[in-house]
């Protein structure tokens, strides 16, 4: 006997072939260009399904042959934050993009291009080990002692949760740095700590300051965000919020963080401890 | 210790915790993950972490019944004191976590709250909304990124572990580093250490669409098999009962809505076309709370899957398909709340809105209790493990050990929702100290000759050359590729090895999978560059996986019984006179060969019992029970 196939929850659309127009890149420096592959698309069919299918028939729409292109994925449900990339000109992920939504009707074209804040590692694969370096200028983790058995940790009302676990539930994947305009290209990673560091980062920096442990590390979290590349460079566009795939209230914590640095600030400058 | 070094492959919760536990000891940590390890595939997880708790043992819950429903939802195959340790260690971890920052939902007066989960009758599973897998790896990552910061870890993120370069044969046996590759630069180097953890995770890419990550294909554990390390209990394979099948894999619906009161029913006329709203109670089939008047939709996995299955193939699934319905509509706005996680992902990915229409769900492979085989060291009473005894958690490979889902330790023939991010953590900070006194204990492998290292990586280039260039004398087909293998393997072993299996139907399945073989001796890859690829990396998967599939359709067939997650339709009954045992599995690397053998399983604490979760008869057509179930 054979185990069931699932049965399609969603036929909302029969199948057909749409185009997918994708700008290659072989490498750091080389130059890029586009290709354009012809897919037939299932009912429920997303980015993700889509590349897939490219990579297993790797033949353009003008019938040359070329490489499988290379992608950045990893849970395929939006909560790990690999598979970000600019679609029809939107920095979003991939996996939660539906080929319904965005190509409704028989041939329509769909552009993917990787995001352009990072340096491309080849085709739609970027490196972002900046936005990750950034989470160590600001100390984002709480400082407990040690990992063997203490106790439990503080108690916390639910509505400290609620605004905790919102603002935890950032995965990296990089859609506010993407849309800010202070937040450019930088290739030399001797300059990522004097260059703006980014909604992603100032957000975590709110998140363990608000940790009754994790506040324990708040002047040097200031300090961070007080100097060059900290949350004055922020330039109050507001496109962050507006990108984030996961609401999180980042302009809430640009000015909650804006605030805490000019009080440490002027703290510091009477020589009083925060 | 200053010269001494521990390599951790694994970034997930298991290689964290482990991780953190080891540089704690002095000692410092290489930390290899194909992945950000933030990204990695414990993100996934959703509904929460059991433990005993103060709430629960007041209502006569413990730790020691948390070990019995462990035992007892393995289907009585795991052996008894890794599980008696980590279902005892429980409470720490929580409270560690809890130390860590980890969001977890709370109650009005700020303590931790707690929802049922499937295989128990008390609330003991502490959770941070439903996306509580994301938030514990965030703690673990924070962890690590801050030891990274002080110098104590080098992480080596975008490299994949191609191998363990082991020395010496039999007991004396030693693993001394490893080969890996840097998955932007494509190079091929070796790295030596005094102790390798392993912590890979499960293997739901070889069954092609699963709940996984696209990172699971279980190449590293078959990398391992391949190079003389056992795998255990491979034939277990947990299919989830609730999932919603996608274009590219299958979307997990968390238990935690059956455990915040979530109902799965069928209509009872067969192709009833009416929208479920419209259809009344009295017409509803809710078969797993008539069938399991005690334990309702939180009967463990296999069975409810099974049900489902059942239910599916009978024909009274939704519209005659292959889906039934998962309903939290009837549940208040503020239960609903504590599940946005999931719900979020309903509505994105199938366009309609979970509070207002019940889900269609369907099974879909979840995750593997089976994996590399581990030794255990148990106190005299056999009531626990010998804290820091370096045995614990180790291959048969001296130095090598194996943590989290890639070991086969703690879940027997089927796992317990919410006890994986439990045993990834336990292993991390119980037997990463067993890891760190290993390596106090035992000489440095400092004296390691050169050449091992070196043959170990050219023995891996010349493997990537011949995929890179094709077969010796040509005769690859052009229009093939490790993709389309993939996708073939996948769904054949979808097919004949997952909710029910048969000796036919595995048999052809392992025709299928020599055919595949075949093909991928032929393969030659489209994209040969050095720099960032893909293709490579994922044809070199695809040849492993088709190793593990075929040892998974092998000890399945060997196992002529049924048990826990293992349905076998022409065996059954569990057959403990034969089948009590775990399975081990020995790859002979010179005939290329699969040796199966058996051991007995460590029953010394719970005696066997039969598992059937009170179940009584109920059809479709049976009339509907007057009670309603109680709802938490």
């Amino acid at each position: 006997m054979n185990n069931g196939t699932p049965t399609a929850s969603k036929p909302r659309s029969a199948a057909r072939s749409i185009t997918v127009r994708i700008k290659r890149c072989d490498g750091p420096g080389k130059p890029a260009r586009f290709e354009s592959f012809k897919v037939p698309v299932e009912p429920g069919a997303n980015i993700i399904s889509v590349l897939q299918w490219i990579a297993a028939h790797p033949t353009t729409d003008g019938g040359q042959r070329t490489t499988p292109p290379v992608w950045d994925s990893g849970c395929l449900e939006e909560v790990c934050g690999a598979c970000t990339m600019v679609i029809n000109g939107k920095v979003r992920q991939s996996c939660s993009a539906l080929i319904d939504d965005l190509a409704p009707a028989e041939g329509d074209t769909i552009t993917l291009e990787p995001m352009t804040k990072f340096p491309v590692m080849r085709d739609l694969m970027v490196d972002r080990s900046r936005l990750f370096h950034n989470l160590r200028r600001v100390k984002a983790w709480v400082p407990i002692d040690g990992t063997y058995n203490q106790g439990s940790g503080p108690r916390e009302s639910p509505e400290k949760q609620e605004v905790r676990y919102t603002l935890s539930t950032c995965m990296s994947c990089g859609c506010c740095l993407e849309a800010c305009p202070q937040f450019t290209p930088e290739p030399d990673p001797a300059a990522w700590n004097t260059s703006f560091i980014g909604a992603h980062a100032i957000s975590q920096a709110r998140l363990f300051n608000l940790h009754d442990t994790g506040k324990e590390l708040a002047t040097q979290r200031l300090d961070a965000l007080s100097g060059p590349g900290g949350v004055s460079d922020c330039g109050n566009a507001q496109n962050c919020v507006k990108v984030c795939p996961k609401k999180i209230p980042l302009t809430e914590s640009i000015a909650a963080m804006g605030r805490a640095v000019t009080l440490h600030g002027v703290k510091r400058f009477f020589g009083v401890k925060d | 210790m200053a010269d001494k070094r521990v390599i951790v492959v694994g970034g997930g919760l298991a290689g964290l915790a482990a991780t953190v536990r080891i540089t704690e000891s002095g000692l410092p940590v290489d930390l290899f993950s194909v992945v950000p390890v933030k990204r990695s595939h414990s993100v996934c997880a959703q509904g929460g972490i059991n433990a005993c708790n103060e709430v629960a043992r007041q209502q006569g819950y413990s730790e020691y019944e948390h070990f019995d429903e462990t035992i007892y939802g393995g289907d009585f195959l795991a052996d008894q004191p890794p599980v008696f340790e980590m279902t005892h260690f429980a409470p720490k971890i929580i409270d560690l976590l809890d130390r860590m920052g980890v969001p977890f939902n709370r109650t009005p007066e700020g303590f931790r709250d707690l929802r049922l989960f499937g295989g128990s009758l008390y609330k003991r599973t502490h959770f941070a909304g439903a996306t509580t897998g994301q938030q514990l790896l965030y703690a673990l990552d924070e962890q690590v990124r801050r030891r990274e910061d002080e110098g104590r870890v080098t992480k080596y993120e975008h490299w994949e572990f191609l191998r363990p370069i082991i020395e010496g044969q039999g007991d004396q046996a030693r693993c001394v580093g490893i080969v890996a590759q840097d998955l932007r630069t494509m190079q091929i180097r070796a790295f030596r250490a005094e102790a390798v953890v392993m912590a890979t995770g499960g293997c739901g890419l070889v069954f092609g669409k699963s709940t996984n990550s696209i990172v699971c294909t279980g190449a590293a554990a078959a990398r391992c098999y391949r190079h003389g390390v056992w795998y255990a209990n491979g034939e277990f394979i947990q299919v989830h009962p609730t999932a919603i099948p996608g274009a590219d894999k299958c979307r997990l619906m968390s238990e935690s809505a059956r455990g915040e009161g979530g109902r799965v029913w069928v209509p009872r006329r067969q192709s009833d076309t009416r929208h479920p709203n419209d259809i009344p109670a009295g017409e509803r089939w809710y078969f797993l709370e008539e069938k399991y008047p005690k334990y309702g939709n939180l009967v463990p996995r296999d069975i409810a899957t099974r049900e489902i299955f059942k239910v599916c193939m009978d024909g009274m699934g939704v519209g005659g398909g292959n889906q039934v319905y998962l309903d939290l509509t009837h549940l208040p706005a503020s239960t609903l709340h504590k599940l946005d996680g999931i719900l979020e992902i309903y509505s994105k990915f199938v366009g309609d809105d979970p509070h207002k229409v019940p889900m269609k769900i369907f099974p879909a492979v979840h995750y593997s209790m089976g994996g590399l085989w581990t030794r255990h060291v148990p106190k005299a009473d056999h009531r626990g493990l010998e804290p820091g005894n370096p045995g614990q958690m180790m291959t048969n490979i001296g130095g090598l050990y194996a943590f989290g889902e890639v070991n086969f330790a703690y879940h027997g023939a089927n796992r317990l929702g919410a006890n994986a991010l439990l045993s990834c953590i336990f292993d991390g900070l119980f037997c990463g100290q067993s890891v760190a006194n290993f390596v106090r204990d035992n000489a440095p492998t400092g004296a390691t000759p050169q050449a091992l290292l070196d043959a170990a990586v050219a023995d891996e280039s010349a493997r990537q050359d011949r995929l890179i260039r094709g077969p010796e004398g040509g005769g690859s087909d052009p229009n093939d590729n490790a993709y389309l293998i993939a996708r073939e393997m996948g769904e054949e072993m979808t097919a004949a090895s997952t909710v029910v299996k048969t000796a036919a139907r595995l048999q052809q399945a392992l025709t299928k999978i020599a055919a595949l073989k075949a093909r991928y001796a032929r393969l030659r890859l489209d994209d040969t560059a050095m720099w960032t690829n893909q293709s490579l990396a994922f044809a070199r998967a695809t040849g492993d996986m088709l190793l593990l599939a075929e040892s998974i359709l092998l000890t399945g067939l060997a196992r002529k019984e049924s048990r826990g997650s293992h349905y076998r339709e022409d065996f059954p009954d569990r057959n403990d006179a034969d089948f009590l045992r775990t399975s081990v599995s020995k790859f002979d690397a010179a005939g290329g060969t699969h040796q199966l053998s058996y051991q007995e399983v460590d029953t010394a604490l719970v005696k066997p019992r039969v598992r059937n979760y009170g179940k009584v008869e109920s059809t479709a057509k049976s009339a509907a029970p007057a009670r309603q179930p109680a709802l938490t």
